[in-house]
């Protein structure tokens, strides 16, 4: 029963995976591969270590699974945000469909 | 002409699926790993490609995620524990290289 429970984890995790990765393929600009990439994070890799965790339950492990869960939902959005903002200041356009950009308003 | 491109990706990731799950004779959770190896590629493949510097660092950040969820699977796998912790110093060491890169990104103009 644990077995199947966590390999059902392990699976959705891997699949976010994929379509997170023919996100960063698919995508026009940098700005949309940044946020289809992010799926990655949040629901792909933190799906995988939770399958971890309820396979190995609470030994050392499984508690450093959840660790690492905490530690990649902290750090994860800083980084994105970062890459961001550099890509932005450093002159990459935005994709010609783009709507609005309010950061180059709140700059000025 | 986009269809058809469109069409030609998704039936190359639905036969490597396929392939993997049919016809390979290994163990069901190094299957699992097999398919993460298809996430690395397409990864590389973005960051060979990629038009700006930017895309390269947004590769980089995705490639160490992924290298973590792979640690997770290796450990799963094969019943050792020091898999995991592989993965939270991979985790560290992503982290603060992006924030390196993406430092690097902002140029000369970076004030603060």
């Amino acid at each position: 029963m644990i077995d199947i429970f966590s390999n059902t984890l392990i699976i959705i995790g891997i699949s976010f995976d994929l379509f997170g990765c023919v996100g960063l393929i698919r995508m026009p600009d940098i700005y949309n591969r940044l946020q289809a990439s992010a799926k990655c994070v949040t629901l792909g890799t933190c799906g995988i270590l939770l399958g971890v965790f309820v396979k190995f339950g609470f030994s050392a492990a499984g508690v450093k699974a959840l660790l690492c869960i905490i530690f990649i939902i902290l750090t994860a959005p800083v980084s994105a945000h970062a890459l961001a903002r550099g890509a932005h200041r450093s002159g990459v356009k935005l994709w010609e469909k783009s709507v609005c950009d309010k950061y180059k308003d709140s700059v000025q | 002409m986009r269809f058809i491109r469109w069409l030609a990706g998704l039936l190359f990731i639905a036969a490597i699926v396929v392939l993997i799950f049919a016809f390979l004779d290994v163990p069901f959770t190094e299957k699992l790993g097999l398919y993460l190896l298809i996430c690395f590629l397409l990864s590389l493949v973005r960051m060979f490609k990629g038009p700006t510097p930017a895309d390269r660092a947004v590769a980089t950040d995705i490639f160490g995620i992924l290298v973590i969820g792979f640690c997770g699977i290796l450990a799963v796998s094969s019943g050792k524990s020091w898999y995991i912790d592989i993965a939270i110093a991979w985790a560290l060491q992503s982290f603060i290289g992006v924030l390196a890169l993406a430092k690097f990104l902002e140029g000369k103009n970076f004030d603060d």
